[in-house]
């Protein structure tokens, strides 16, 4: 069926076509047609809504308008129409790489890459911000001070007690920057998202279904963010350096960025990440999801915890 | 108490019998649960080992702390709401104190090889 409807786009003969695993909210299948190597990305049947996803059609527009910039991602194929049969989908070329953090992380494959990919992200997401705004689909606007409010009506709504949750939120409330002027941000910059090539470095910034506008150090604070660094002891991506990611921003255009606001985003993001983790527990303590997985989730907060104390002691 | 077979044994009885009968057998995604499987036991097991301990510690931090006695989930409500209304602080080192102790704990028990405990500790 799906297979008819692909054929139908005459984008070549649709041979091998298969899905490929993880993407919670989207699904992401393979297939070639003619000699292309293409990816699908599609909503799955019956989901009514995203929750805090943009929807496809933004996603692409959003990923022209980037690779306009010069930032590094899929081809855009295809975008999916609704009389096409596909459902809401756009189709993409394939992109060399991996994205499994743990990999890029630890693998010796990446080991001669590896110094040079933290500058890298910083180049990319210095493009991707200069990215202008008019014409761009309608995407929501926030700010620290919005981004805090959502997530502690949200962890208030759990009726968690968690002390230093509590202590972060009270120090993040108090210390909310202003934003100057909102840019696009990627929303979801991190390692899983970002594909890498072992010799080229980064290949393709992935996923985009968070982007939104906002303050620039947001996405610089979210690929710093400990529990993406899957072992790693560095802090940007765990596979690099602070000095170097805020260097790529600037040898990318970017306006500089002070390492402090990127630490306040990077303790901000521990904070969100771990009332995300009290989230998915809640799907399996709601019987939605009756997974281990989901139960076992709740308590990887505690790792958000323990670098959340790490940052504000160091900061206090 | 029934102490043949211990809590302790009969995890570890469950969790041998995961990785070694019932792992071998499953694929992808199943595969992968079993490992979480294994490492929720796991966190069972050291939540029975050591939890008691950590939770009597905690409430006697907090109570010197509070300056007055409760038990431990009335004493962390209450600290709660200071440190929400800011009337505690990290920059009281007994707040500090407690919070970091209590944290590396809790990891200890959920999560023990996190590359975040080991830099916390200096371990």
């Amino acid at each position: 069926m799906l297979e008819d409807a692909l054929n139908a786009l005459s984008l070549g003969p649709v041979s091998g076509l298969r899905r490929l695993s993880g993407g919670a909210s989207q699904e992401t299948w393979a297939f070639r047609a003619g000699e292309r190597e293409l990816i699908l990305r599609r909503k799955p049947d019956g989901v009514v809504g995203g929750g805090n996803a943009i929807g496809l059609d933004k996603e692409a527009a959003l990923i022209q308008a980037a690779a306009r910039q010069g930032a590094p991602v899929p081809p855009i194929v295809h975008v999916c129409r609704p009389d096409e049969g596909v459902g809401e989908a756009y189709v993409m070329g394939k992109v060399e790489g991996e994205t499994l953090g743990r990999r890029i992380v630890r693998d010796d494959a990446f080991a001669a890459v590896r110094p040079r990919l933290a500058r890298q992200c910083g180049e990319v997401l210095a493009h991707i911000h200069a990215t202008p705004l008019e014409g761009l689909p309608k995407l929501v606007t926030s700010d620290a001070a919005s981004e805090l409010e959502k997530y502690e009506a949200v962890y208030r709504g759990l009726g968690a007690k968690r002390p230093i949750f509590e202590a972060a939120f009270r120090w993040l409330k108090d210390r909310a920057p202003t934003m100057e002027k909102p840019v696009l941000l990627h929303g979801d910059f991190r390692n899983g998202n970002i594909m890498f090539h072992p010799e080229a470095g980064v290949a393709a910034v992935l996923d985009w279904e968070l982007a939104h506008l906002g303050d620039p150090a947001e996405d610089l604070g979210w690929i710093c963010t400990a529990s993406w660094r899957f072992g790693g002891a560095k802090p940007v991506g765990g596979f690099g350096d602070y000095e170097d990611l805020l260097a790529g921003y600037e040898a990318g255009g970017g306006k500089p960025i002070p390492l402090e606001r990127v630490l306040y985003w990077q303790t901000l993001g521990s904070l969100k990440w771990g009332v995300m983790c009290l989230i998915m527990y809640q799907t399996y303590a709601s019987g939605a999801d009756p997974s281990v997985e989901r139960a076992m989730i709740g308590r990887r907060t505690s790792e958000t915890e323990i670098d959340l104390i790490a940052l504000l002691e160091k900061a206090a | 108490m029934i102490t043949s077979p211990t809590s302790l044994e009969l995890i570890d009885a469950v969790i041998g019998f995961i990785e070694q009968r019932a792992a071998p057998q499953l694929k992808d995604r199943d595969a992968f649960l079993a490992r979480v499987a294994v490492n929720a036991l796991a966190a069972v097991r050291r939540e029975i080992e050591f939890g008691p301990a950590a939770e009597d510690a905690a409430t006697s931090r907090l109570r010197a702390l509070l300056g007055h006695d409760g038990d431990f989930s009335d004493l962390n409500a209450e600290l709660c709401e200071k440190l929400a209304s800011g009337e505690l602080t990290l920059k009281d080192p007994q707040v500090a104190a407690h919070l970091k102790a209590s944290i590396i704990d809790q990891v200890k028990i959920d999560q023990p090889n996190y590359a975040g405990l080991k830099a916390l500790t200096g371990g």
